[in-house]
């Protein structure tokens, strides 16, 4: 049965940029848990013979023309940023990596 | 300051290991996943719509034209393309992604398991192809506050999203074995010949001064000798981001080579990291430490269904390819009447491409051969630039041999032309007129000039009467100093010969 250990809640937590205090995660991360052995009782069911299904719909090839139609204006894509500089969406500097 | 071990000394230790990833931006008129112009630059922010945005509810649809290019890339790398297979996030926090992932694919690749054979001086080394992925371009930040616009020392970020959402398509090498002293060669023929082979599937412009290119660069050594081809002992990499020509992959590869080996040798060990190229001192610093924060919990996107393409479809795009450079050279060598030595030096200084194009704009081939190879191998090494880079382009060559051709200009005023062209002066036609370049053959001006050359030098022209006819070069030359250069040579020869017969 999967087992989901408090570090890995924590790693996890970190990398979705989830602010976890000490009691959250003592708290959640046995929660974690149940929540994945739940889900793992569908190997129960599913033999070998199933395999395992990322699309509900047995679609395949869904292509578009290689057609530009118009999209946003600046100023509509704009609209929704927090902070705008020089028509430019303005983001706070990020730390330890350089695009 | 970085220290370093000497070329030869790091050869006679180490066994390199190279690896390469080379993204390549189609040429498609629209964007991976959504309607938005395919075209970066421009005014910011005007190319972007929902999709490209990452807003909620905003539903990507795949460019059917860039997994068909996807797939010719794919088999011109002779690789197998997958019958099934599907995208996947990438997920990770950084503003250059607005969706906080960027699709990509992750272990079903479109194309995988192929080579290229990289000629290099007249050896072949197979480089083999793991895989060939269809991604998305990220959008451009810049950096605000800092002194030179990287993020250290900035304040804050603007970024423009006209980039985000163009089609890419990510090349990944196998590590390159066995290499050795040839390793910055090797790696600087392969993405030469890449960009040749991306050139000639007319799937992208692949200009790497434009970014439509982009090569990343592993490099590890491993103690002479402790592994072989079939079981390599492979040491702790590095990864070179964003080495944008084909001079700086070969530079790149070098330098960390004698990084690497100065560190090993002083019993220290290698930190696995990426690290930025610079072009204009020509060393590489630390940039972020893979660590496991760099896990990116890949998972298949829900919202694009698998790409299966038909075997039909597979061999009907197969059909389009192009020749397979080994045999296109053999038969381009044979076309030019190139030596073993003139086509090696073609493709060495990375000019093929551009020999190709200069003849099909109408130049003989070995006039082609000659201004690149000669005048603008000239400057692009004074510049530090790769050929392709220079501002020239193959039609202007090809303009400035005909007015070779056409006795407007003798070799030594092209030489000017090439000047005012690559200075920024306009067209060859336009340096001509400008710099008053045009030969003169007017008889008129040419006998006056000639006669003068004949007063001047009596004795010369007494040797041309007694039929000593070689003595002609002096008085040429006399009229070509008078002229400034700017006279027909065979002109002024034949008027020489007429007066003093």
């Amino acid at each position: 049965m999967p087992e989901i250990s408090r570090d890995e809640v924590a790693h996890l937590a970190m990398l979705a940029r989830i602010d976890l205090s000490d009691a959250e995660l003592d708290h959640l991360a046995p929660q974690l848990s149940v929540i994945l052995e739940s889900v793992a009782s569908i190997n129960g069911v599913a033999g070998d013979d199933v395999p395992p299904t990322s699309h509900a719909l047995p679609l395949t090839n869904v292509f578009r023309e290689d057609v530009v139609v118009p999209g946003l204006t600046a100023e509509e894509a704009l609209s929704g940023a927090p902070a705008v500089e020089d028509q430019r969406f303005s983001v706070p500097r990020i730390l330890g990596e350089e695009a | 300051m970085t220290s370093l071990m000497p070329f030869d000394d790091v050869l006679a230790a180490y066994d390199p290991a190279l690896g390469l990833e080379v993204h390549v931006e189609l040429n498609t008129a629209s964007k991976m996943f959504c309607g938005c112009p395919a075209v970066f630059g421009g005014e910011p922010n005007a190319g972007v719509c929902p999709t490209c945005l990452g807003l909620p509810g905003a539903m990507p649809v795949v460019n059917g034209k860039a997994v068909e290019s996807a797939i010719r890339i794919g088999l011109a790398l002779n690789c197998d393309i997958a019958e099934w297979c599907r995208f996947a996030r990438k997920n990770y926090f950084y503003p250059d992604m607005p969706k906080n992932f960027q699709t990509s694919q992750y272990d079903e690749p479109i194309a995988f398991d192929g080579y290229m054979d990289v000629d290099v001086d007249g050896e072949t080394y197979r480089v083999e192809i793991e895989r060939a992925h269809m991604e998305e371009d990220t959008g451009k930040s810049l950096h605000v506050g800092g002194a030179t616009g990287r993020i250290h020392g900035a304040d804050h970020s603007l970024v423009d999203y006209n980039r985000a959402g163009i089609p890419l398509i990510e090349i990944v090498t196998r590590p390159i074995l066995g290499a050795g002293e040839r390793a910055p060669e090797v790696a600087k023929a392969y993405v030469a010949q890449l960009r040749e082979l991306i050139v000639a599937l007319g799937v992208s412009e692949a200009r790497m001064d434009q970014g439509n290119l982009r090569a990343d660069v592993n490099l590890s050594l491993s103690p002479k000798g402790s592994g072989t081809l079939d079981s390599p002992k492979l040491g702790t990499r590095t990864e070179t981001k964003n080495v944008n020509s084909f001079r700086s992959v070969e530079r790149a590869v070098r330098f960390e080579m004698q990084r690497h080996a100065a560190i090993l040798s002083g019993g220290g060990s290698i930190l696995q990291e990426t690290r930025h190229w610079h072009e204009d001192t020509g060393i590489t610093t630390s940039g972020r430490v893979k660590s496991d924060a760099e896990d990116y919990r890949y998972f298949p996107e829900p919202d694009l269904v698998p790409v299966a393409p038909s075997r039909e479809w597979v061999e009907e795009l197969r059909g389009t390819l192009p020749e397979n450079p080994t045999v296109r050279r053999a038969r381009l060598q044979a076309e030019w009447g190139f030596s073993d030595l003139e086509m090696r030096d073609t493709i060495g200084a990375g000019a093929l491409g551009l020999v190709i194009e200069t003849i099909a704009e109408g130049a003989a081939p070995q006039a082609a051969r000659k201004w690149w190879l000669g005048e603008l191998a000239r400057r692009s090494n004074e510049d530090g630039v790769d050929l392709v880079d220079l501002p020239i382009t193959p039609a202007q060559v090809a303009r400035i041999q005909a007015l070779v051709d056409e006795k407007v200009v003798n070799d030594k005023l092209a030489r000017q032309v090439f000047e005012g062209v690559l200075a920024g002066e306009g067209t060859p036609d336009e340096v001509v007129e400008k710099r008053g370049l045009a030969v003169v053959s007017d008889d008129g001006a040419l006998g006056a000039a000639v006669d003068k050359a004949i007063a001047a030098n009596p004795d010369v022209a007494d040797k041309i009467r007694d039929g000593k006819v070689a003595a002609a070069g002096a008085l040429i030359g006399a009229v070509m100093k008078e002229m400034r250069g700017q006279a027909d040579a065979g002109r002024v020869r034949e008027l020489i010969l007429e007066k003093l017969s």
